[in-house]
């Protein structure tokens, strides 16, 4: 378990004093994928760095498994690098080293012999599937393949954490995809708690299921994913999920229809158009006021607001209807102002 | 002065002189310079790792006034001229070769010329390493001279390859000016023929031979700097 107690971060820069952290408190249980999000400059990489101590806060305590970080000796915190390792958005391969060589990396600092560190790097290469690029330079590499060469070597020294700083921000969607669909794979194989680091709630739809919201240097709000989603209350976590445009500017008949929020939270979309199936089934008519609705091997992930014409009446049908299918969240929308 | 430097009689005359005294000239010019480039790396390169992990952004930030006196003691080895250093250190050359006059001794003022300014070559290729790589090798847990050992010189390999060529090829200049105070090779073959008897011919075929080593030692360093960059897709 992790917990960061009240951690603050100043830096003083030439313009003065820049509040990085201000009381960060965050709690992550073992096993989780745990999201932290925010725009630029909130604050996301002082704190990811806070939790191996690569900075350390100027308050606050970093706890993992109940060991404080800041008591520990050079060499010990050393060592506990090994158990909480490190991703990052330029993947920061050595240049200079084949992939297999960058995965022995984190084994050679371990003390671990050459011949069984190669054993356990192709191991690990092949997990991420690059077994076949093994003696290939990271410039000879894709930007998805070399952040798959980083998490096999991230994973050498069979780490209990994961902390991934913005990973995904330099690839495209299909890449994104894949290497987020592998880290959910490494998190349920192996059951290392991840921390995903992001400015694209995308990431922490797709794969999370706790998220803090950092705004300025505070966390503004925290949870489960699908019940901010749901209802982000502050209005960076707004941002967040409507980055397209704020849904209450959306123009919608607010006198005739009530409306319904519909959170997709990896619902089994394939084949089922149950916003079609519910006017046909139940014959209520939906009106869809907003949507912003992705589909990720085959499931569905986003949000739709609907304009449900007919009165309260119409409105419960429809919730109940809706609810009917499983990893959808359904709710009025009562802090509609239009 | 250039009249007749071509003639039949300066040619047999250059022949004999060559024939003779060219190849150990050679011989000893090379050896003067890759001793003194093996010298000055020997001393530069840590010095050079010094600058820039002690560095108060540096990986092991040392206090700033042991800094500073290395700097200060960097920037005045480089700003004496080599001729005033070779003489400068005439008690030291005498104290660990037991002379100042001959090919091997002029391997100490040559040393003590070249390894500041390898350390600052040194400094400038480690300073290319990208920070993210450093902090990635942090985040791993490396240690201080892990990180020197197995990240940074590594990954700047290409880069130190092309400025010990740097390095080479200033030092081979200046072992021509060792000739002067009793340093051998090309260098003193040029100036004891050319300067103080007027054959010319003989001071040219020596800039010649010595312009020679310069195209050979540069196109092996440039061969081994690309040979080793990884990061060229081949």
């Amino acid at each position: 378990m992790i917990e960061l107690q009240n951690l603050t971060k100043i830096f003083h820069t030439a313009e003065g004093e820049v509040e990085a952290l201000k009381k960060v408190s965050i709690t992550i249980p073992d096993g989780e994928i745990y999201g932290i999000i925010g725009m630029s400059g909130a604050g996301k990489s002082t704190l990811v760095r806070c939790i191996n101590l690569l900075e350390r806060p100027d308050e606050g305590t970093v706890k993992v498994d109940g060991q404080d970080l800041a008591q520990l000796s050079e060499r010990e915190l050393r060592k506990m690098r090994r158990n909480i390792t490190m991703i990052f958005q330029g993947f920061n391969l050595l240049m200079q080293r084949n992939c297999l060589r960058n995965v022995c990396y984190p084994l050679e600092l371990a003390g671990v012999k050459r011949a069984e560190a190669r054993k356990k790097a192709m191991e690990l290469l092949e997990l991420v599937g690059l077994q076949d690029k093994a003696l290939a330079y990271p410039a000879q590499l894709s930007g998805g393949q070399k952040q798959r060469v980083a998490i096999a070597r991230a994973l050498a020294t069979n780490p209990k954490v994961l902390l991934c700083d913005e990973a995904t921000s330099a690839l495209d969607p299909t890449t994104t995809n894949s290497i987020l669909e592998l880290i959910r794979d490494i998190n349920s194989r192996f059951g290392i708690t991840v921390i995903i680091i992001t400015h694209q709630m995308s990431v922490v739809e797709n794969v999370c299921r706790k998220v803090a919201i950092l705004d300025r240097g505070e966390v503004v709000e925290h949870g489960d994913v699908g019940e901010i989603f749901a209802h982000p209350k502050s209005q960076a976590a707004r941002k967040l999920v409507y980055p397209d445009g704020n849904e209450n500017a959306l123009v919608v008949n607010a006198e005739s229809e009530t409306l319904i929020r519909v959170v997709f939270n990896g619902a089994d979309a394939a084949g089922k158009p149950i916003i079609a199936r519910m006017a046909l089934d139940a014959g209520i008519t939906a009106n869809i006021a907003y949507a912003s609705t992705k589909t990720i091997h085959g499931k569905a992930y986003g949000s739709m607001i609907l304009g449900i014409a007919g009165g309260e009446d119409q409105k419960n049908r429809a919730i109940d209807y809706l609810r009917e299918t499983p990893d959808i969240i359904v709710e009025e929308v009562s802090d509609y102002v239009s | 002065m250039f009249r007749d430097l071509f003639s039949a009689e300066k040619w047999e005359e250059a022949w004999d002189i060559i024939q003779s005294q060219f190849g150990t000239a050679v011989w000893e010019t090379v050896y003067v310079t890759l001793a003194s480039t093996a010298f000055a790396i020997l001393i530069g390169l840590p010095l050079g790792v010094l600058l820039v992990v002690g560095d108060k952004k540096g990986i092991r930030p040392l206090p700033v006034w042991i800094m500073s006196v290395l700097n200060v003691i960097i920037n005045i080895l480089r700003s004496v001229p080599f001729l005033i250093l070779m003489i400068l250190v005439f008690p030291l050359t005498r104290a660990i070769i037991g002379t100042t006059v001959g090919t091997t001794a002029s391997i100490v003022p040559l040393t003590i010329a070249a390894f500041p300014f390898v350390a600052r070559l040194v400094e400038t290729s480690l300073r290319e390493v990208d920070p993210n790589t450093i902090e990635m090798a942090q985040s791993m847990g490396s240690s201080t001279l892990q990180i020197v050992w197995k990240v940074m010189i590594p990954e700047s390999i290409p880069s130190l390859i092309s400025n010990a060529t740097i390095a080479l090829t200033t030092i081979l200049g200046y072992t021509a000016m060792s000739g002067i105070i009793g340093g051998g090779g090309l260098g003193k073959i040029a100036i004891n023929y050319g300067y103080y008897r007027y054959k010319y011919l003989i001071m040219l075929v020596a800039v010649i031979l010595l312009v020679i080593l310069v195209q050979i030692f540069q196109s092996v360093g440039t061969f081994l700097a690309r040979r080793t960059d990884k990061r060229l897709r081949r």
